[in-house]
């Protein structure tokens, strides 16, 4: 680990998704629905020192792959994550962490006046901005600043 | 005004003063200028002009320009007699009314609505209003107004008066300024009205602009006054207390400058006192009439091309 002092056990299958933006584990876990229970291992690890972001959080999760519309989730959460897949202790894949030039299904849209969120219809979100985050809803043009985002992941 | 290059407009939706570039308004409104009454023009050709919502300017003045090119309209105001009221999907309605109309003219309560309309249906959409978010027509009539006034769209000093949080036309016609050159922006109103933020970060960089709550006129080329709107309002007590806050008067009037014009989408209540209405720079009824030739050259546009 090229963090330092940072001493958590490994999983021998699952995901590890590293460079959590710091404090944002508890979304994180709520997008993997893990905050209404789980059997397997699950590892969090907080405020911890990294030479990338200054600090980070961390997640470990046992017995899980995520799918492409959960990456896309924690990209909104925490841009700068990285998403390894490990097998019999061994890191076999990196998946990498990017926000989509539109979210369709991913988030809600803010505006309570909004048809999506009258009728039944996809939400439709496009990115206007990464850094920071800013989404706009195509339907009502709805701007959605990024701390609002996770608040409204479907 | 100019022809520019010619644009593709057949079967294209006017949504959004977002989706228009500078050469997209100033092709509409050079149509407007040059576009006359024609009978032949539209003949065969079927409006559909679906108000979730009543209006009066709006759907008249699109129904008369339908007709004045010699199209019909049919459609409803309201939805009692629909089956909307039965609870039908606004996606089911309008694919039942894409089979029996060559466009389809919408307002709606509800923001988004008419993006998804032109998102679920193959023929040409314009937007009448959907909900607090955007009225494109509108925003071209109040452009039309202003280059027919001034011959320019650049480098003006426009200044907008009264409820700029929940007015959809100032929101529009505030983006709408950032296609053109050296524009002052005054933004004019009770600090509990101001320009929401994610408009003035439209703004920024692209139009200067300065907010106030003092009705200073004097400098001003166009002068934009909107109604206080107590149907916007979640509170009633927040509408008693703002709701006269800026009244133009003759003796406010003595302020502006000869050349000056006075805006308004109307309907007003009291923000302008009709004693305002003879003054030279009252221009708010010849601003509704424009609405004509504006929806004429849209309709025209979006049906048979430029």
């Amino acid at each position: 680990m090229s963090d330092g002092e940072l001493k958590v056990s490994k999983i021998k299958n699952g995901t590890v998704i590293d460079h959590i933006t710091a404090g944002m584990a508890p979304a994180v876990l709520k997008i993997l629905g893990i905050e209404q229970g789980c059997h397997d291992t699950v590892i969090v690890a907080m405020n911890v020192r990294s030479q990338r972001l200054g600090l980070k959080d961390m997640v470990k999760v046992e017995n899980r792959v995520l799918e492409a519309e959960t990456v896309k989730k924690i990209a909104i959460v925490a841009p700068h994550a990285t998403v390894n897949i490990i097998k019999d202790f061994a890191v076999v894949q990196k998946i990498p962490v990017e926000l989509p030039q539109e979210l369709i299904g991913i988030v809600r849209c803010s505006n309570r006046n909004c048809i999506t969120n009258i009728e039944r219809v996809t939400s439709y979100v496009v990115v206007e901005s990464r850094e920071p985050l800013r989404l706009r809803c195509h339907y009502c043009e709805t701007l959605i600043e990024g701390p609002y985002a996770s608040v409204l992941l479907l | 005004m100019v022809q520019g290059p010619k644009l593709d407009w057949r079967g294209k939706d006017i949504i959004s003063i977002r989706d228009l570039s500078r050469e997209h308004i100033e092709d509409v409104l050079y149509h407007a200028q040059q576009i006359r009454p024609d009978p032949n023009l539209l003949q065969g050709r079927v409006m559909a002009s679906l108000f979730f919502e009543p209006s009066t300017r709006t759907q008249l003045s699109f129904a008369t320009a339908m007709q004045r090119l010699g199209g019909r309209v049919i459609g409803f105001s309201g939805t009692e007699s629909t089956s909307i009221a039965k609870g039908e999907s606004l996606q089911d309605t309008v694919r039942t009314v894409e089979k029996y109309a060559d466009i389809i003219v919408m307002r709606h309560p509800l923001e988004g609505s008419a993006r998804l309309v032109a998102d679920t249906v193959s023929i040409p959409v314009i937007n009448a209003g959907d909900g607090a978010n955007q009225h494109p027509t509108q925003t071209l009539m109040d452009l039309f107004t202003i280059k027919k006034f001034h011959n320019r769209l650049d480098d003006l000093k426009i200044g907008l008066v009264g409820d700029l949080k929940y007015g959809r036309t100032v929101h529009s016609l505030a983006i709408a300024f950032t296609r053109f050159r050296k524009i002052q922006l005054r933004l004019i109103s009770p600090p509990n009205l101001r320009m929401p933020p994610s408009v003035l970060q439209e703004l920024t960089g692209i139009v200067s602009y300065s907010e106030t709550d003092q009705l200073d006129l004097s400098d001003l080329d166009v002068v934009y006054v909107t109604r206080i709107q107590k149907e916007r309002f979640p509170d009633i007590e927040e509408y008693e207390k703002v709701k006269g806050a800026y009244v133009i008067t003759p003796k406010v009037c003595e302020t502006l400058k000869p050349t000056a014009i006075l805006l308004h989408p109307l309907p007003r209540v009291d923000e302008i006192t009709p004693e305002v209405d003879t003054l030279p720079q009252a221009k708010y009824f010849e601003q509704v009439q424009n609405g004509v030739p504006v929806r004429m050259a849209l309709l025209k546009l979006l049906l048979l091309g430029a």
